[in-house]
């Protein structure tokens, strides 16, 4: 692809902390080259701002490799902007024309307030993997994977469902502010495997329990999610986390919370 | 987890939603058949509603459609309630929206409208309801005999019928109903799979082209009704 350079105008959400509140401020960008990244963009324009003494802007990033989950922008309308299974820090400047104006939110739901600027507190997903996300083992010496025997169809959609990063598009994406795909892309990734199936009972149930005290919404598949996903997690894995569910809502007989 | 933990939990809420919502599908499927009975003049040359009154008596008359009358009501009033607050709670977890909104880019739009499309059909129930509902259960039909049944009378409904589709308000009101319910029902008959947990791709192509030839044939044969009457084609 031919490169060019480009001048952007930039609309992006400036908040100081979780108590003030926000508002769009517009900046300029010039000679922005389509072979940046679109956080690169952002360290050209936090250094220019630097320069000129002012508040640079807060956005989170980690891996920059597509991996970690943490960069969270609402670009023009869409979680990690216009491209399809791409996060924020593998997106191009090549998305963009010289001359367009992109517009920069952070995540919107009430379970991520907004720390500051373009970033937000997403510790609810922690709280959430701590009530079940995770296979008990007692520490020693480390079991052979191979010796335990796993199918190679349900291997392959447990790894898809392991591919989740934590990001939080779905939620932010979501009309219903819903974390169902999150929470079913691990919940379906465990139950999924031999070493996951001991515990499934009690992790859906302690998942969904704390998804719920977290204060996100219900699903009703709109299928948002499954369609800015960066990583393609697949809604079947929220049919998934309702099978599981109702098996173990039926079929446990404990009389009190999980 | 106890039941009342299991029921109304987010994922309990939709379990709900999905077995309340699969029931009145079954009542749709009754409802037009008992419907379609208006056209027994195609196989019954001479008729003019006693099919279609029969029919209805039969519903009307019988132990259990009264018994399951009375879960209808309730499962109609669950569905509904439970709907509105799924989509009140839901909406309240987003205090602040987006400047720049998705729009088409995520869903498509009827799956986004369930509550829209929902409080539609609801306006129309309330006006069907009181149309014919409460008229056939609480008097103000006229009743006829039919020389095979001596000493036996049936409610005019099909004359009512006819009646009311004379007014073009009552009919487009009905056809509104009816295009709002089979956008509902081409999202909501998957869905509530979905919710019960079908997860294999294979039974989700075939419920999702179950779920739109269901609704859309369902809710054409529902509009042929008014459509019928109004124009004509099925006279006293
Ligand atoms: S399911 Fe997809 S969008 Fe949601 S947190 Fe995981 S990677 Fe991000
Ligand atoms: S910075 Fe790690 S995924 Fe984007």
């Amino acid at each position: 692809m031919e490169h060019y350079s480009m001048n952007l105008t930039l609309k992006i959400w400036k908040q100081k902390n979780a108590a003030t509140r926000g508002a769009f401020e517009t900046y300029q960008v010039k000679d922005i080259s389509s072979e940046m990244s679109f956080l690169e963009m952002f360290d050209v324009l936090n250094e220019q701002l630097i320069h000129e003494g002012k508040d640079p802007i807060a956005f989170d990033h980690d891996c920059r490799e597509g991996i970690c989950g943490t960069c969270s922008m609402y670009i023009n309308g869409r979680p990690h902007g216009p491209w399809q299974g791409t996060t924020t820090c593998q997106l191009h400047m090549r998305a963009f024309k010289d001359g367009d104006t992109i517009v920069v939110e952070p995540w919107r739901a009430n379970a991520f307030p907004v720390i500051k600027d373009l970033v937000v507190d997403r510790s609810a997903f922690d709280r959430i993997i701590q009530a079940g996300g995770f296979i008990s083992v007692n520490t020693g010496v480390s079991v052979d994977g191979n010796t335990i025997p796993v199918e190679k169809e349900k291997a392959d959609k447990a790894f898809a469902a392991a591919a989740c990063i934590g990001c939080g598009a779905c939620v932010a994406a979501c009309k219903n502010s819903s974390a169902m795909l999150f929470v079913s892309a691990k919940v379906a990734h465990l139950a999924l495997l031999p070493q996951g199936n001991v515990e499934r009972k009690g992790r859906v149930e302690g998942m969904v329990s704390q998804m719920d005290k977290e204060g996100f919404g219900a699903c009703t598949f709109t299928e948002a999610c499954e369609a800015v996903c960066p990583k393609e997690i697949s809604v079947t894995n929220i049919s998934r986390l309702n099978a599981e569910y109702a098996m173990a809502g039926l079929t446990t007989d404990k009389q009190h919370g999980s | 987890m106890k039941w009342s933990e299991f029921f109304t939990s987010s994922v309990g809420k939709k379990l709900v939603m999905s077995i309340t919502g699969l029931s009145l599908i079954l009542f749709l499927i009754v409802h037009v058949t008992v419907n379609a009975c208006m056209w027994a003049k195609i196989f019954v040359p001479g008729d003019n509603g006693e099919v279609f009154n029969k029919a209805a008596h039969w519903l009307g008359q019988t132990l259990v459609p009264r018994v399951l009358e009375i879960g209808l009501f309730l499962f109609f009033i669950i569905h509904i309630v439970q709907g509105y607050v799924l989509e009140v709670k839901n909406r309240s977890y987003r205090s602040t929206g987006y400047a720049v909104k998705m729009g088409a880019k995520g869903s498509k739009w009827y799956r986004k409208s369930m509550g829209l499309l929902g409080t539609l059909i609801f306006l129309f129930l309330v006006v069907h309801i009181a149309d014919f509902w409460i008229p056939s259960r609480f008097g103000g039909l006229n009743e006829v005999q039919y020389p095979d049944m001596p000493g036996r009378t049936y409610h005019e409904l099909y004359g009512k019928m006819i009646e009311v589709f004379q007014n073009k308000w009552v009919v487009i009101l009905y056809i509104v109903g009816c295009i709002s319910l089979a956008w509902h029902l081409i999202h909501g008959f998957q869905s509530a799979f979905r919710t019960l947990g079908v997860s294999n791709k294979k039974y989700l192509a075939l419920l999702n082209s179950t779920g739109i030839g269901f609704s859309i044939i369902v809710s054409l044969l529902f509009a042929m009704m008014p459509v019928s009457a109004y124009l004509g084609w099925v006279t006293l």
